[in-house]
């Protein structure tokens, strides 16, 4: 690496936050992300946050995604994508405050809800309905709609950080046969409903 | 949140006295605090199809289930769920043989 | 052609420790290890490894059974965290002073109480004095090359001594990120059959831990010493070695970025010091002339490269992610030990109980450590803490410190 190579590829790297309910699956969004930059020759890191890393609580991971590696570990601060797996999350304004910290300028929210929320501008917010994709697949766990491969596929929409042929390849590299079917047609789904919704523009209280 | 924050709070620490801050947290219902407010989907009982077994009242991790003796349509136990703590993680619904519990989704609105 | 994977740090090591060819796997579940356990038993279990996987009822077993293993004459490993290490430690010596070859992966944990799953290096630093060897990596590729190499330097007849590698808990064995995982082939032909100075088995019999003259137990115990210094020579050669099948060498005990012309030296070890890489790059952009050392190995004690690139120095600031409570953090302690320059010396505990700590916090810390030898000339502070953006100074011999729950701040500053 030459010197000064470090700061310049953390630079040109794409940060992105997940966040989810515990058992959602957002740590396994972030290293399906990860496979799938893999897939296009990319580097890229996963990073789960664990604190009550219980069913239900709310959790976040971290990816960075580069055309080069990039040494840090620590966590993503200032993201320039947020994915946001559970809409409590969003409509929740205590929660909603966690969705939007740090958030650059510019950056972009891809959200799973049922309709576009109300949210502080400085973003793009693009939506999707991702419980009800993943409930007319039946990806249901234990009562639970899987939605973070939907997501997967709302992002490759939203940002094009990793295109959808790769994060097909990367679900069907993960799963096998029908669960594996099945995700990667949530992901290809979610990929045609993505929508840019037009924010509301409320102020921050 | 900083540690003499988190103290402040009753959640985490205490100070004794003397200025230490000790590894100690209050005894406080929720092991984590509102745990309602975690859930996306809320377990409900069809009394008609409990059998009062008690799986649901041993299972559930955050200890918010009561059984209500002779409270049922037959005169059986029932569970009775605190959904101030309940977190809606489904392992009541998971266990219970006769599928008196189900998860319905919670309505979500702006907060 | 070696395969290209996403990869936790701890399936790294699981992978390492099957193109190992270990026999005998025996460990005990803690968080955050876990995940190289279950890994290996995935790969046993599909028949990619030939191991005996021996699940016991706890630490102080585990290494047992995993040295038992190694005295009976075949490649052994375990590994383990926080409590775990803490239970296992009397049979850390029980292995090192039988002069037995063994690997251990330490994920580096806090430990309680009260209750914390998250990184800190006060396990790892609490088996300096124990005869094993001990190296920390960066990353999940180091975390994979230095299993493979462990093993290789552990059953060299200069050293026959059982070693550690360390990986930051969550930080690395639970983040994904490239690993290279070498081929079959190049790691056979990198690791020669297994050596060891003895084996007992059945049929001829030895005796174990009886009772010695006193001059014959001190000549034991310098003789360890003799052969960890021994080491270094082996570490040099085995990672060269390593860089020719893979591409990757290791041949350093530490690794230098832009130390050479610096003025300034971070010191530190395992995961963050990558973060101080990218620190490095922005201090340099400020004309602050910094420069990287990252140790790489522990014990041996890579002494005569501290004494070198210490040598021209104005200030070294040494990380620590643990603390030794009524002097300083040990990294420092060991640090300064070699120092013989003496340039100014901040010692800065940080990141203790997995507080998250970025390369703009180490670019931060540096700059204020500059400041104070621009202030005041040289400095020397063993204890300077920085906890949520700000700092503390705690050294010995220093005023009466104030109690510190009472001057930490409430909001605000670095993330919580
Ligand atoms: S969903 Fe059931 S098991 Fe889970 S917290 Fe609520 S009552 Fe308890
Ligand atoms: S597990 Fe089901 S049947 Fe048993 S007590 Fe609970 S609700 Fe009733």
């Amino acid at each position: 690496m030459e010197p000064g190579g470090f700061l310049e590829a953390l630079q040109r790297a794409v940060e992105l936050r997940f966040h989810g309910r515990g058992g959602q699956g957002a740590v396994t969004a972030a290293t399906l992300l990860v496979r799938a930059a893999m897939i296009e020759g990319k580097w890229g890191q996963s990073i789960p946050s664990f604190g009550a890393e219980r069913r239900g609580a709310h959790v976040l991971a971290f990816a960075r995604i580069a055309g080069r590696p990039v040494p840090v570990h620590s966590m993503v601060r200032r993201p320039h994508v947020v994915v946001v797996l559970d809409p409590s999350l969003v409509y929740v304004e205590s929660e909603r405050a966690k969705v939007v910290r740090g958030i650059r300028p510019g950056g972009v929210i891809v959200a799973n809800v049922p309709k576009p929320p109300r949210l502080e501008a400085g973003a793009r917010l693009y939506t999707v309905n991702a419980t009800r994709i993943a409930e007319e697949l039946g990806l249901v766990v234990a009562g639970w709609p899987v939605v973070n491969t939907a997501m997967l596929g709302a992002l490759a929409k939203a940002t094009g950080v990793v295109s959808i042929d790769s994060v097909v390849e990367a679900i069907l590299g993960y799963w096998r046969g029908r669960v594996a079917e099945l995700n990667a047609e949530a992901a290809r789904r979610a990929y045609r409903e993505t929508r840019e919704a037009i924010v509301e523009r409320v102020a921050a209280r | 949140m900083s540690g003499v924050e988190a103290a402040r709070r009753g959640l985490v620490a205490r100070i004794d006295p003397a200025g230490h801050p000790l590894p100690l947290s209050e005894a406080a219902p929720g092991s984590a605090g509102r745990t309602g407010f975690w859930r996306t989907h809320r377990p409900v009982l069809e009394p008609a199809r409990c059998v009062g077994c008690y799986l649901c009242w041993l299972y559930c991790p955050e200890d918010v289930i009561e059984m209500a003796e002779g409270a049922g349509p037959r005169g059986q136990a029932v569970p009775v769920i605190d959904y101030e703590y309940c977190k809606g993680c489904g392992v009541c619904v998971d266990v219970c043989p006769t599928r008196a519990l189900k998860l319905v989704e919670e309505p979500i609105g702006e907060g | 052609m070696p395969a290209r994977m996403g990869l936790r740090g701890n399936e790294a090591v699981a992978y390492a420790v099957k193109l190992a060819r270990v026999e005998v796997v025996a460990a005990y579940p803690i968080t955050p290890q876990t995940i190289v356990v279950e890994k290996i038993d995935e790969l046993i279990s599909k028949g990619e490894m030939d191991a005996e996987m021996i699940h016991v009822e706890s630490e102080h077993s585990a290494l047992a059974a995993a040295y038992g293993a190694a005295v009976g004459g075949v490649r052994a490993f375990t590994a383990t965290a926080s409590h775990g290490l803490a239970y296992m430690y009397e049979m850390l010596w029980w292995t090192a002073a039988s002069r037995i070859p063994l690997v251990m992966a330490i994920i580096t944990r806090a430990i309680g109480p009260p209750w914390n799953i998250h990184v800190e290096h006060a396990d790892i630093m609490s088996t300096r004095d124990t005869g094993w060897l001990i190296s920390m990596a960066e990353n999940n590729q180091e975390a994979l090359d230095l299993t493979i190499i462990m093993f290789r330097v552990t059953e060299d007849p200069r050293v026959y001594l059982p070693g550690i590698v360390g990986l930051d808990g969550f930080i690395l064995s639970h983040t994904v990120e490239p690993v290279e995982i070498p081929d079959q082939e190049a790691v056979d032909a990198f690791l020669p059959p297994r050596r060891q100075p003895y084996t007992i088995e059945p049929g001829d019999p030895k005796a174990m831990g009886n009772l010695v003259p006193d001059e014959y137990f001190e000549e034991l115990r310098m003789d360890m010493h003799r052969s960890m210094l021994e080491a270094r020579r082996v570490i040099m050669e085995a990672g060269r070695e390593y860089g020719k099948l893979t591409g990757r060498d290791y041949s350093g005990l530490v690794e230098c970025y832009r130390c050479g012309d610096a003025d300034t030296l971070i010191v530190g070890m395992g995961s963050w010091m990558g973060d101080a890489k990218v620190a490095v790059d922005m201090l340099r952009e400020k004309g602050l002339r910094a420069g990287a050392l990252r140790l790489r190995w522990v014990r041996p004690f890579p002494w005569e490269e501290l004494r070198e690139a210490g040598l021209g120095k104005r200030l070294v600031v040494v990380l620590d992610r643990s603390i030794s409570f009524g002097h300083a953090g040990p990294l420092f302690l060991e640090v300064s030990s070699a120092l013989e320059a003496r340039p100014s010396m901040v010692g800065v505990p940080a990141g203790i109980g997995g507080v998250d700590i970025s390369y703009e916090d180490i670019a931060r810390i540096v700059e204020e450590a500059y400041g104070m030898v621009e202030e005041r000339g040289r400095v020397f502070i063993p204890v300077y803490w920085y906890h949520l953006g700000r700092f503390y100074r705690l050294s010995p011999g220093a005023a009466p410190p104030e109690a510190v729950a009472r001057a930490a701040p409430g909001a605000g500053g670095g993330g919580g």
